[in-house]
């Protein structure tokens, strides 16, 4: 009979490069999973938002029901909102991402619908008087002007939907999320750690990537300032 | 429709509710341990925020930890807190993972809701004569109450929502309800547990939207 190995694994430490060397195609695995469930929500939830905003903006009895109902979805918790959706969805990656986009919505109609609201009226009557149509207004101008304040609310979103994630542990979808599950059950510390590492850095990275975007799309908030 | 049905048979069955894994001592569990949460960080949250408000310091650092703050999974601190020493005490991790989640959103909304205070009244009331102390308690903590109010109120919704996480790490409360339908397939308990839970939130809300409307006039800003 041979003797255990005594390395950082067999002792169960909390940091261990083994770990990472054993493992890394896993850890790959999961952060793919990861990510997708991220952008496929967020992405979703821009997708649902923004004519949801522009609705609230341009017909004045719809921004009530909007923002009320919006609002109703982000309270409910996490865990129970996946699992009110389990019957529509069943035990599936769609219903961790159908999740996250409900969430998602108060916190993108809020803040797009803000950024429209903040639009100096003389602005829009100026492009109204230049024979700018209701279609070219928001394009060209609504939605540029928009753009920071919308942009915070999806950096926001983001880094909420990163953390959210791992709670589709529960089934079987939650990317890193999945390893915490796993590694809670087996006191795998090392693997418990780990993975929460990397959501915080996901979240981290995905924020500085937004305001990266931000600041090439937004050049002249820049410009103002200087 | 039929599954809506179900649940709600499942919550309304007699047998469900007594006992220890029952609905009576889930949401007791809930409920006491969202209160005392959201004690705790008020404790620890609230006299930091008036203090640096009032003197108008460290506004970048309190905003800074609210934003870090979203970025880090509960789930995972939940889990962390687990395999540490604080995991031997059986509401350990709960408690300490929901204060730490809570303190954030109390913090900056404190402590934005000082600073909104308008300049001039402060300058007015320092006029008068009014020692900083006087100031803070007479000024700026009654025109800044409904900021503070809603710092409460997003803290204590947020607790109810992690105090469910927290069934996922060993934790008590209504999320336990739900996992337990997940380990048992059983879709009628999932929903129905997901029912209670969406439930107390709402009532969660519409609490704080009853204490907002009965505080004192000068409470509401004046609204």
């Amino acid at each position: 009979m041979t003797a255990p190995p005594d390395d950082c694994l067999a002792r169960n430490e909390w940091i261990c490069g083994a770990y990472l060397s054993t493992r890394r195609q896993i850890l790959l695995d999961a952060v793919v999973q990861h990510l997708q469930l991220t952008f496929l929500s967020v992405l979703t939830g821009l997708l649902v938002a923004l004519p949801l905003a522009v609705l609230a903006r341009r017909r004045r009895w719809a921004a009530g029901p909007v923002l009320a109902v919006t609002t109703v979805l982000y309270t409910i918790p996490s865990l129970a909102m996946f699992s009110l959706l389990l019957p529509l969805y069943g035990l599936s990656a769609t219903l961790v991402v159908a999740g996250l986009v409900l969430y998602s919505l108060t916190l993108l109609v809020r803040n797009i619908l803000a950024g429209l609201r903040a639009v100096p009226e003389e602005i829009r009557q100026a492009a109204l008087g230049l024979g700018y149509g209701p279609v070219r207004l928001l394009l060209a101008v609504e939605l540029p002007l928009a753009l920071p304040t919308a942009m915070a609310g999806l950096r926001i979103a983001t880094v909420s939907a990163v953390s959210l994630v791992t709670v589709g542990a529960i089934v079987g979808f939650g990317g890193l999320g999945n390893l915490i599950y796993a590694g809670m059950n087996t006191y795998f510390k090392a693997q418990v750690l780990t993975a929460s590492v990397l959501c915080v850095l996901i979240a981290v990275a995905a924020d500085l990537l937004l305001l990266g975007v931000q600041r090439l799309i937004t050049p002249w908030t820049r410009a103002a300032r200087a | 429709m039929n599954t809506l049905a179900a649940a709600w048979e499942w919550l309304t069955d007699p047998a469900h509710w007594p006992g220890d894994d029952g609905i009576r001592h889930r949401l007791l569990q809930h409920l006491v341990l969202t209160v005392v949460c959201l004690l705790l960080s008020c404790l620890i949250a609230l006299p930091v925020a008036l203090v640096l408000g009032h003197l108008g310091r460290g506004g970048a650092l309190a905003v800074n930890i609210s934003n870090v703050g979203r970025a880090v999974p509960t789930f995972a601190v939940l889990v962390l807190l687990l395999l540490t020493p604080v995991g031997r005490w059986s509401e350990g991790p709960t408690v300490v993972a929901l204060v730490l989640f809570a303190v954030p959103p109390l913090l900056t909304n404190a402590y934005v809701g000082m600073r909104e205070v308008d300049r001039s009244v402060v300058q007015a009331a320092r006029g008068m004569g009014m020692t900083g102390r006087q100031v803070l308690f007479h000024v700026e903590l009654p025109l800044s109450f409904p900021l503070v109010l809603n710092g409460v109120r997003i803290a204590a919704v947020q607790l109810v929502a992690t105090a469910t996480i927290a069934a996922l790490a060993g934790g008590g409360g209504l999320g336990r309800i739900i996992t337990a339908g997940f380990n048992l397939a059983s879709t009628p308990q999932v929903v129905a547990g997901a029912l209670l839970v969406a439930g107390f939130a709402l009532l969660v809300e519409g609490v704080f939207e009853a204490v907002e409307r009965l505080a004192p006039v000068w409470a509401r800003g004046g609204r």
